[in-house]
């Protein structure tokens, strides 16, 4: 990865955020670049999911700024509610727990990802009351988009089956197509690889590598499996104790002193993968 | 099987005991009025034969539930004999309440039974046909017998009176269905929009001499008023809070209506409010001037229950608007917003999703067609006063889409029979009519909480729906 | 200024037993996270056990006021805990793994059923007892108004006092009360630690249901008539009461409790009466959008 640096697609600038007396990201900074694959890591307690929730909305930062490079324009989500992050700023996320809509349909879980789209083209609900084409139309259109991604997921015979009933694995594919259904600038995972055996961690890979290729996202993870992390990312940084302590490509962090002493009570074999 | 006899016993002792405990007062003593006071109506016999009855109620359970099911059932049948025989017992409520126990002993032993044969019956190639074809075609049966039943033998008085209220709740099911079953919020206080419906039918038909039919559409709007200025501050609070904060509403607005006498004439009601009519036309006997009677422009005789016959119809209509709205409403992206929040909103917001706005469309559509409904009340009824829209009708309208299984259709119509129909049809229940109504709730959480109609069926579908495992 | 003092004896003194009814719907909360919509139907089944304890006192001949109330204390507090055990074995302890809304639509049957209950066993109408202590003396007079304070009044403030010292004792000294707050703060963690977290649930329902029976048993007392509705308006000013201190937290209970009542009696005394309930149930909304957490509450972060 010798390419020259290009503009950051999301800028963490001085990240802090306290809870009462816990301070839990002590004054983080750091860039996640377009089509790359940028993965946070550290020991648990770390502040990695604290990082990741004022990024996505879920916490106010105490101190900071989170510039997001959009298109045309930049966005500061610390600003911006929960919900406006998914919808203007295009930042998608996963959840360590998965959050899928379990009663619901593997394919309508996709389609609600494509919420705001239809919204739009259903005039808020009246064309589409009224049953217009230009409506009809658009929601086809929905559903080939998340036909693509079941078939990349290997879901494509399991549509019509309530999301709950999938196994483990299966799931957590469906959230990360269901978050990439939103058509994100930024892709947020939450630990995409936990609970899935070497086999499931391979294909995750995969995925993911596709979809830095060929969706143009750039992709933020929390990992703990290093299969996942020294394998695919294009640039790591380390926490600890709320701290950023190294950064740098991954072959770099996994050798730093700093990195191994934070790890400690973990042979350097486990960091090498 | 013999050693799990002695732990029997004494669970069924213990529930006795605690039976026993919860009635000796309450039940054992009651008190009634005498002169300026009160004495004692003793009653502990009745308990004590309630508390035996618990006893081997409780044993006939235990019994079942460890494999025993023929002694569970024969004790049952020995219990429905003691309770229908003409042994002499305190009340008559207790012949009831030892030979319901008794049936429930017996169905509770025969209910692996039934189960395994009903599996069985549901897989032959004949069950799954006939399970498909109900699915499917139930819907239309029930609707063409309900377009039907004025014309046939059953469009008595008594029998269309109660097919009205039903179809009143069928509706006020659906309505609150929006809200419950798609959004999963909460609603304590939907009878707030039932209320300002009727009286905004109430007062502007009396006051300012406006129809039916004109005001029908503002009061559904004056109801989707309310229940977004409502909804805006509070959708944001979690389920149990925003369940209390709108019993709050509820209980405010009847409050309001019940003390602001200058406009709502306070707990003397609005009456004489006008029906509604054909194009124009009334259903009387005689028409005020300048105006027609349904008869005569029909070229019929004159008949009371005609107006009872298009009371039925309209509220028919009413309430397949809202049934179709809904579905609509279900395969449009909004609906599904709704349907997402209901299960996760985290993730809705992590999708971009704005839970407020969502949550205050499923608010106001929900209101909306109770303001419908509350209207219809009006002019139905031709008088309202704030003792029809008390806190009881809330959680009754909200029973009726919990035990109908949260977001299903047909659900609701199955279980407004079911709460509403039975009860009218067994008068006589009177006061207990309530209770069960109570127990019912705690028991349809307890034991099937997903509802009579536990199934989903999805907004779309990738594939066609042809194969047979329901898929 | 003696109008005045004269409502606030008044407020303190039904604030009071607002404050008993709001410490069983904190608890509660505090330790399943659940709403105990039926909770002021054990208030309701403990005014009645009282006042039907009153009549037995009074045909045993039993003359003497401190001892008729201390056997009906013990009685109703008895009897309703039994009640607030079996409502929690039967119509909660299933519920434990289902989904978030359905304890809280098992509760409000649990309501309905109960008074429809006592309804059908009791009668509808009002019914009048408890007045076993009677007479007071005047503070002070001003403006040719006699400000005066009964001893009824005095017995319910001192009893809710007690009562709350020794809660309060309970809940931070004893093994019990520790146990109490282990499951409250983590359930799954004091179980692996052994507590018996079923048991410490029953427990706390039975000890909201005692304090709810002897607000019960001071309401009949104080206003000398109930009926089977009195659960339902006392159930929901409490439960305001307990949101307005603060949800989950004693002291916040007993503050709201005070609070509320004061709420209620100056607007009544001072504004009007007919909307007294509205003020109670806007107290409520209020709170409820501005500071779900309460006064002396802790806000709750979301753990996503």
């Amino acid at each position: 990865m010798n390419a020259p640096l290009g503009p950051p697609l999301i800028d963490v600038e001085h990240l802090t955020m306290r809870f009462g007396g816990l301070l839990a990201v002590d004054d983080v900074s750091f860039v996640a670049r377009p089509q790359e694959i940028t993965a946070i890591i550290g020991p648990n307690g770390a502040g990695k999911t604290t990082v990741f929730n004022c990024i996505t909305g879920f916490y106010k930062p105490t101190i900071g700024r989170l510039t997001l490079r959009g298109g045309d324009r930049d966005y500061l989500l610390e600003r911006m509610q929960g919900h406006e992050i998914g919808q203007r700023a295009k930042v998608a996320r996963t959840f360590q727990n998965i959050r899928l809509f379990p009663a619901m349909t593997v394919l309508e879980n996709l389609m609600v990802a494509q919420h705001n789209k239809l919204m739009h083209a259903s005039g808020w609900s009246v064309f589409g009351l009224l049953g217009l084409r230009r409506y009809r139309r658009a929601e086809e259109e929905g559903v080939e988009l998340a036909r693509g991604w079941l078939e990349r997921i290997a879901l494509i015979d399991d549509a019509d089956r309530p999301a709950g009933e999938l196994p483990y694995g299966a799931q957590r594919r469906l959230e990360i197509a269901r978050a990439m259904c939103t058509e994100p600038r930024l892709l947020c995972l939450d630990e995409p690889a936990a609970g899935l055996n070497p086999h499931e961690s391979a294909a995750l890979n995969r995925l993911l590598v596709s979809i830095r290729e060929r969706d143009g996202v750039g992709v933020l993870l929390i990992e703990h499996d290093m299969s996942v992390v020294m394998n695919i990312s294009d640039h790591v940084i380390v926490l600890d104790y709320g701290r950023k302590i190294a950064e740098g490509p991954p072959a770099e962090v996994q050798s730093d002193p700093a990195v191994i002493r934070a790890y400690l009570g973990t042979d350097d074999e486990a960091i090498n993968g | 099987m013999a050693a799990r006899l002695p732990s029997m016993l004494k669970d069924a002792g213990l529930t006795a005991f605690v039976a026993a405990a919860l009635g000796v007062f309450v039940v054992g003593f009651r008190t009634v009025d005498v002169g300026r006071g009160l004495t004692f109506d003793y009653h502990l016999v009745d308990l004590a034969i309630a508390v035996v009855t618990i006893f081997f109620g409780r044993l006939g359970l235990s019994l079942a539930a460890n494999g025993l099911r023929w002694p569970a059932m024969v004790l049952g049948a020995a219990m429905i004999a003691a309770g229908a025989s003409p042994l002499e017992l305190p009340s008559g409520f207790l012949h009831w309440f030892v030979a319901l126990g008794g049936v429930l002993l017996v169905i509770r032993g025969a209910w692996p039974w039934a189960n395994d044969a009903m599996s069985v019956a549901a897989r032959s190639p004949a069950g799954v046909v006939l399970g498909r074809a109900g699915a499917k075609w139930s819907g239309w049966l029930l609707l063409a017998a309900a377009v039907a039943m004025p014309f046939t033998p059953f469009g008595d008085q008594k029998t269309m009176d109660l097919g009205v209220l039903i179809l009143t709740y069928v509706m006020l099911g659906w309505g609150l269905n929006i809200v419950v079953g798609l959004a999963g919020l909460l609603d304590l206080g939907y009878v707030a929009f039932y209320a300002v419906g009727a009286y905004s039918y109430a007062l502007l038909s009396t006051q300012h001499g406006l129809g039916f039919w004109t005001v029908l559409p503002l009061a559904g709007m004056m109801a989707a008023a309310f229940g977004i200025v409502l909804g805006f501050p509070v959708l944001r609070l979690r389920g149990d809070y925003l369940a209390i904060v709108t019993l709050g509403f509820g209980e405010i607005i009847r409050l309001v209506i019940l003390n602001w006498f200058d406009l709502t004439n306070g707990p003397a009601g609005i009456g004489s409010i006008p029906g509604p009519t054909l194009f124009g036309a009334v259903f009387a006997e005689t028409a005020p001037a300048g105006k027609q009677t349904v008869s005569e422009m029909l070229g019929i005789p004159f008949d009371g229950i005609h107006r009872l016959i298009f009371l039925y119809y309209i509220i028919l209509l009413l309430a397949l608007i809202t049934n179709l709205f809904t579905q609509r409403m279900r395969r449009l992206p909004v609906g599904r917003a709704w349907e997402a929040l209901r299960e996760d909103e985290t993730a809705c917001r992590a999708l971009g999703i704005n839970p407020t706005n969502t949550k205050l469309t499923a608010f106001a559509v929900g209101a909306m067609f109770a303001g419908f409904a509350g209207s219809f009340f009006a002019a139905k009824q031709r008088f309202i006063s704030p003792e029809s829209f008390v806190f009881i009708e809330s959680a009754i309208i909200l029973a009726i889409v919990v035990l109908g299984g949260m977001g299903s259709q047909i659900g609701v119509v199955l279980a407004a029979v079911l709460l509403i129909g039975l009860p009218e049809w067994f008068r006589d229940l009177g006061n207990y009519r309530m209770l069960a109504f109570g127990l019912a709730m705690v028991l349809i959480m307890v034991f099937r909480p997903r509802g009579l109609v536990a199934h989903r069926e999805p907004s779309l579908r990738l594939h066609p729906a042809n194969r047979g495992d329901g898929r | 200024m003696a109008y005045f003092s004269q409502q606030l004896i008044n407020a303190i003194t039904l604030g009071a037993i607002y404050g008993l009814i709001a410490i069983g719907y904190t608890m509660v909360y505090g330790i399943i996270g659940m709403i105990n919509f039926a909770h002021g139907e054990v208030f309701m089944i403990g005014a009645f056990i009282s006042l039907i304890g009153f009549m037995i006192c009074s045909m045993l001949g039993i003359g003497s006021a401190p001892v008729a109330i201390l056997l009906v204390l013990l009685l109703a507090m008895a009897f309703s805990a039994v009640y607030g055990w079996a409502i929690e074995r039967t119509a909660y302890r299933p519920l434990r793994g289902s989904f978030r809304l359905a304890p809280l639509i098992s509760a409000i049957g649990v309501s309905i059923a109960l008074q429809n209950y006592v309804q059908l066993v009791q009668g509808a109408r009002p019914k009048p007892g408890g007045n076993v202590v009677s007479g007071g003396f005047n503070l002070f007079s001003a403006d040719g108004f006699d400000v005066r304070i009964t001893w009824l009044q005095i017995i319910i403030v001192v009893v809710t006092v007690v009562l709350m010292a020794g809660f309060t004792w309970l809940i931070a000294r004893t093994s019990l009360g520790r146990r109490q707050r282990a499951c409250e703060q983590d359930m799954k963690m004091a179980a692996l630690l052994g507590v018996d977290v079923d048991r410490t649930i029953s427990l706390t329902f039975v000890l909201g249901a005692a304090l709810a029976a002897v607000a019960g048993m001071l309401f009949l007392m104080y206003y000398g008539v109930i009926d089977f509705f009195i659960g339902f308006l006392a159930g929901i000013k409490a439960f305001t009461a307990a949101v307005l201190g603060g949800i989950g937290s004693l002291p916040g209970a007993m503050l709201g409790g005070l609070l509320i009542g004061l709420i209620e009696v100056f607007w009544a005394a001072y504004f009007s009466s007919e909307y007294k309930d509205v003020a109670a149930f806007a107290i409520l909304v209020l709170v409820l959008i501005f500071r779900p957490s309460g006064l002396l509450g802790k806000p709750e972060i979301e753990k996503v």
